[in-house]
């Protein structure tokens, strides 16, 4: 049993937990960058600004993920070839694309053909980072742009009348304040963002529904450890994480949301006052 | 510091183009035992794995193997993720519009029906089959409904609990299974004999790679260690060159 537990498929399972949480640590900062500036820009002055921060959140959230995750990456990747290839390989002359093929010339491949298989890895992951940053960063700058318009205006006006520039404002008084009507929405995008890791396989990470199906799924003889359909275990087994995981966030979350409630003139931070917490 | 950390990643991503000799990408499934089948110490292993390896050695190729989805193992191969298909895939003419194939390295294999019975209705009922491959054609063709699974393990689990009547795949692939259920599984009625046998798939555009494993497999044959090797995987009656 602990030799079956320890193989090297197994290893490459246990190993795709630390990928999964990486992936989470990695993303949830990047999106939530993307969303404040994604959020910052809807709101600008600037009619141009303006027009990225609501054409980003209104393209990415109109395209269904799994089309985003399917069309993007392969654009991205073949993107930076092509600009790699025209650098380097100035005098090709065979079409990069013909037909359904794109080929660029051995030097601009990237990751290298003849790169270990830990860069390709490495290089599918940075990928998977980008783009559940790009979606999720989409839905975070709708979350704080609504956040941003339900601060009291009261709040702001008081701030100006102080005297106060609008940089002063938004720093001091709009940002602290908006975290409270955000963390609803942000937590949300969290657990949904848990959720879709699976999606992950789809960009070529071999992520832990992959290793469990893989490993689960029925052995004959040519194995070492023939056995039965075992999938329903391990999918149980996921089960189990995935609910620890989200129960294990909801309980950080409630903690976050009483903390940024407190002094808030919001309906939770005057029920705090009156409780005297 | 930092600047130096990314100078550092892009030399690993791109630079050493120069003392590169060229590998060859081997793109296959990892789940098609025994042709290919990711092993208890997580590496690829099975028919393909030993073919392929040889295959390089003769070609004088250094070789990587990776692992794709079947269902997007062609279009990987096109976008250049990898070099070559060698994945059990049987060569036919839709394929050959959009890849191009060696030789074929095992002739044109049986496929079978495995069902829980052996009086199963294989013209009319419920099949199961692995979704883009020659078997999932020909049932789509025939009058039974075709039920398609991502992977071939699921498409016998599906007849193990009941959502399909049968199962139809690669003989050789099916064959180990139904040794191994204590008679829970059958073989249902003959053989059924498609495609023009199983080769590697290359884009169109890379000729001189194909002409390469071309060569490798006429010498295989030649000194008869294919045929060596089919038997090793497949059985000493295993149909040969």
């Amino acid at each position: 049993m602990s030799c079956y537990l320890t193989s090297g498929k197994h290893l490459n399972l246990y190993w795709a937990f630390g990928t999964v949480l990486l992936l989470l640590a990695v993303t949830a900062p990047v999106a939530m960058t993307f969303g404040f500036l994604g959020a910052m820009a809807a709101r600008s002055q600037h009619l141009v600004l303006r027009l990225i921060g609501k054409g980003y959140t209104a393209m990415v959230r109109g395209v269904p993920d799994i089309v985003f995750f399917l069309f993007f990456v392969i654009a991205l990747d073949q993107g930076i070839e092509y600009l790699n290839h025209l650098i380097r390989c100035p005098d090709w002359t065979d079409p990069v694309r013909n037909g359904l093929e794109f080929r660029v010339c051995p030097e601009a491949k990237v990751p290298l053909g003849a790169s270990e298989q830990w860069v390709h890895q490495f290089y599918g992951f940075m990928l998977a980072v980008l783009t559940f940053s790009l979606v999720f960063g989409a839905f975070a700058a709708n979350v704080l742009y609504g956040a941003m318009q339900a601060v009291p205006r009261a709040q702001l006006e008081t701030a100006e009348a102080y005297g106060l520039t609008q940089r002063q404002v938004f720093r001091r008084i709009l940002v602290p304040q908006m975290w409270v009507y955000a963390l609803p929405g942000l937590s949300n995008l969290w657990m949904i963002l848990i959720k879709a890791t699976p999606l992950l396989f789809l960009l070529g990470v071999q992520d832990i529904v992959y290793w469990a199906r893989e490993l689960g799924g029925a052995k004959t003889q040519a194995f070492d450890y023939p056995h039965p359909d075992w999938r329903l275990y391990y999918f149980l087994f996921l089960l189990v994480f995935y609910l620890a995981f989200t129960r294990l966030s909801e309980i950080v979350l409630n903690r976050v949301s009483a903390r940024l409630s407190r002094g808030q003139a919001t309906a939770a931070g005057e029920a705090m006052r009156k409780a005297g917490i | 510091m930092k600047k130096l950390l990314i100078a550092t990643a892009l030399m690993a991503l791109t630079a050493g183009a120069a003392l590169a000799q060229q590998t060859v990408r081997m793109g296959t499934e990892g789940a098609y035992p025994p042709y290919n089948f990711i092993n208890d110490a997580g590496e690829v292993d099975g028919f393909e794995r030993e073919l392929g390896d040889e295959l390089c050695k003769r070609a004088e190729l250094t070789c990587e193997w990776v692992t794709t989805d079947w269902d997007s193992i062609i279009p990987n191969l096109q976008s250049g993720n990898y070099d070559t298909i060698i994945a059990g895939m049987n060569i036919n003419e839709e394929r050959s519009k959009v890849i191009s194939f060696t030789q074929n390295y095992t002739p044109p294999a049986p496929s079978a029906y495995v069902a829980l019975s052996p009086d199963a209705d294989i013209k009319t009922g419920v099949i199961a089959a692995q979704v883009n491959t020659i078997q999932s054609g020909y049932i789509a063709a025939s009058g039974a409904t075709l039920l398609e699974f991502a992977t071939p393990d699921e498409t016998v689990a599906a007849v193990r609990n009941g959502e399909a009547d049968a199962v139809f795949a690669d003989k050789d692939f099916l064959v180990p299974i139904v040794n191994e259920s204590n008679g829970e599984l059958v073989i249902v009625s003959e053989d059924v004999t498609l495609g023009g046998g199983i080769g590697m798939g290359l884009r169109q555009s890379d000729t001189e790679l194909r002409g390469k494993f071309d060569a490798a497999i006429t010498s295989m044959k030649a000194d008869g260690s294919l045929n060596a090797l089919i038997k090793k995987w497949f059985g000493e009656d295993a149909d040969v060159f």
